[in-house]
């Protein structure tokens, strides 16, 4: 809700194949936002998917209020990688029932044409849980995967890289991480959107995600070293889909999870060999 | 922000040795042409399969017309990344966006300014030398540096300054000492109107203090780590005191990397001051 001037320097620094954050969520606060730059956002044709977090679920749910009846938001996304400042620091995505209390307490306040998505956390112990509880509280669709917990230390300085200690890696390195989680959330729940991410820095990597369930993807680490790089995943994504021979990426969804032979391609095949 | 940056794939046309830095230069048409003193590039590095996923930030020392435009940038080699760009070799090619940041503002009328450089921080000072003369201004310089290699094209201050006065810590050029200990004798000699300044956050900090003595205003342009360069990944934050007394957490690469000396706190670099705004428990929170 109010300005946030988030953690000390240094906030950032780099991995293999990846990079620790921890900004700390700075951010102007949401009455800001709504004058200044989501008008901004809007003058320049862009649907803007919002994502709130808070220390309480009436934080969430005061926050969804306001957006509720802001021109531009297309959808709410919920950030359960929050501390609960009621439940001892402990982030609402490591406990399902208070994560499908922050979900349900926003799609109650938000209105009913914006789909509300709750972002999952993969540093915990069954994210399939997790998953089922937000879907159960009324989340329309799970972005996955918020960036798990990391650290390095300098050695040459022989402190912690980051002002603050740990932070959150993102970037390729966190890649098999993400579509593990997309996988095992995608064939629990087949009918649920996913909207991938973590480390997607070229088509295939668009693609590898759409193959193991998701039905849309994000870019976030990639921007840092290509500015250009939303456009050209989606170019290379296209191709891609078109080289496989698929008319719309609605037909590639989740398509790693059916074995060769169980499409209708493959029942021909077979049909055909035992003849 | 004056120019749009853009992303070109540029060219490496020479790379040479300058004392204990290496300097590049790179055809990048688009970057060239809309460069103003004080403008950075970013820089990927590490080629096209790279595992190093942040762009390095450059303060873009020179731009000349050639091929359509070049820029040259000044490092020194600190890690993996400047290390890969100090291997490049004429022909190969650099990804460069640029150019980024607010550039110096210069004066209106023609005044004196003292042109204050620390370590290869010296190296963006030029084109803003030649700007200023260009608005008929007198320009004086301080270059320094821990050691005589260490100080940027002191030859360079030499012919295009009133004055050049060069400090080295180990006394190998110039005077024993930092710039610090000899800006107030030079603002004073020159009757200096203002100062501009580039280097380690420690001698910015006492470059504005001089200027705060002596009461005129002082431009500096910060180093802060960056992992975007373009506003987006909020790493490169440090408090500066905004028109309205209040202070924020602002971003080096858009809302500098030039700030005035003044405004910015550099006792709390490296920390969110209790009375900044949204500081965890201030009373704006």
């Amino acid at each position: 809700m109010a300005p946030r001037a988030g953690r000390p320097t240094p906030r950032m620094a780099e991995t293999p194949s990846g990079l620790l954050n921890a900004v700390g969520l700075q951010g102007p606060g949401v009455e800001a936002f709504l004058t200044q730059e989501l008008p901004w956002l809007a003058e320049r044709g862009a649907r803007t998917v919002v994502s709130i977090g808070g220390g309480t679920v009436a934080e969430y749910t005061a926050l969804a209020r306001r957006l509720a009846d802001a021109p531009g938001v297309t959808a709410v996304e919920v950030n359960l990688s929050c501390p609960n400042v009621e439940d001892r620091g402990r982030v609402f995505a490591r406990d399902g029932s208070s994560a499908a209390e922050v979900v349900a307490s926003v799609r109650a306040a938000t209105r009913y044409d914006i789909p509300v998505i709750a972002k999952l956390a993969s540093d915990v112990a069954d994210i399939v849980a997790v998953a089922r509880s937000c879907v159960d509280g009324g989340a329309d669709a799970l972005a996955m995967i918020n960036t798990p917990v990391g650290m390095s230390v300098d050695v040459d300085t022989m402190r912690p890289s980051l002002a603050a200690g740990t932070g959150g890696l993102s970037g390729p390195a966190i890649r098999p991480l993400a579509v593990r989680c997309v996988w095992q959330v995608h064939a629990a729940l087949p009918g649920v959107p996913i909207i991938g991410m973590g480390g997607v820095t070229t088509g295939r990597d668009a693609l590898e995600f759409v193959l193991a369930g998701a039905c849309a993807v994000a870019v976030g680490s990639a921007l840092f070293h290509d500015p250009y790089a939303c456009p050209r995943i989606q170019r290379e994504l296209e191709e891609l889909l078109t080289e496989r021979g698929f008319d719309r990426l609605a037909d590639a969804v989740g398509l790693a999870h059916h074995p060769p032979g169980s499409g209708p391609r493959g029942r021909t095949d077979l049909e055909e060999s035992s003849l | 922000m004056a120019a749009s940056p853009v992303q070109v794939t540029g060219t490496v046309l020479t790379t040479r040795r300058v004392d204990a830095y290496h300097a590049l230069t790179v055809v990048a048409p688009g970057v060239a042409d809309r460069t103003r003193p004080g403008h950075f590039v970013g820089v990927a590095v590490g080629g096209p399969s790279t595992s190093m996923l942040t762009r390095r930030a450059f303060a873009i020392h020179d731009v000349k017309p050639d091929y359509g435009g070049t820029v040259e940038l000044v490092f020194t080699v600190r890690g993996p990344g400047t290390a890969w760009l100090a291997d490049l070799r004429a022909r190969d090619t650099l990804d460069l966006v640029g150019p980024l940041g607010r550039p110096f503002p210069l004066p209106r009328d023609p005044c004196t300014c003292v042109l204050v450089g620390g370590e290869y921080g010296s190296a963006s000072l030029f084109a803003l030398g030649d700007a200023l003369q260009q608005r008929g201004c007198r320009i004086d310089f301080v270059l320094g540096a821990p050691s005589a290699d260490r100080v940027f094209g002191a030859l360079r201050a030499r012919r295009m300054g009133e004055t050049t006065t060069l400090t080295t810590e180990d006394g190998s050029l110039g005077m024993r000492g930092k710039v610090t200990d000899v800006l107030a004798g030079v603002i004073a000699d020159a009757r200096a109107d203002v100062v501009y300044a580039c280097g380690p956050m420690a001698m910015l900090q006492g470059v504005t203090a001089v200027g705060v003595e002596f009461d005129i205003p002082v431009q500096v342009a910060v180093e802060e780590s960056m992992a975007c360069g373009i506003g987006v990944c909020m790493t490169c934050v440090l408090p500066v005191i905004g028109d309205d007394g209040v202070t924020r957490m602002v971003r080096a690469c858009t809302d500098g990397p030039v700030f005035r000396g003044e405004r910015v706190r550099f006792e709390d670099v490296g920390t969110i001051p209790f009375d900044a705004l949204g500081a965890p428990g201030g009373r704006h929170a």
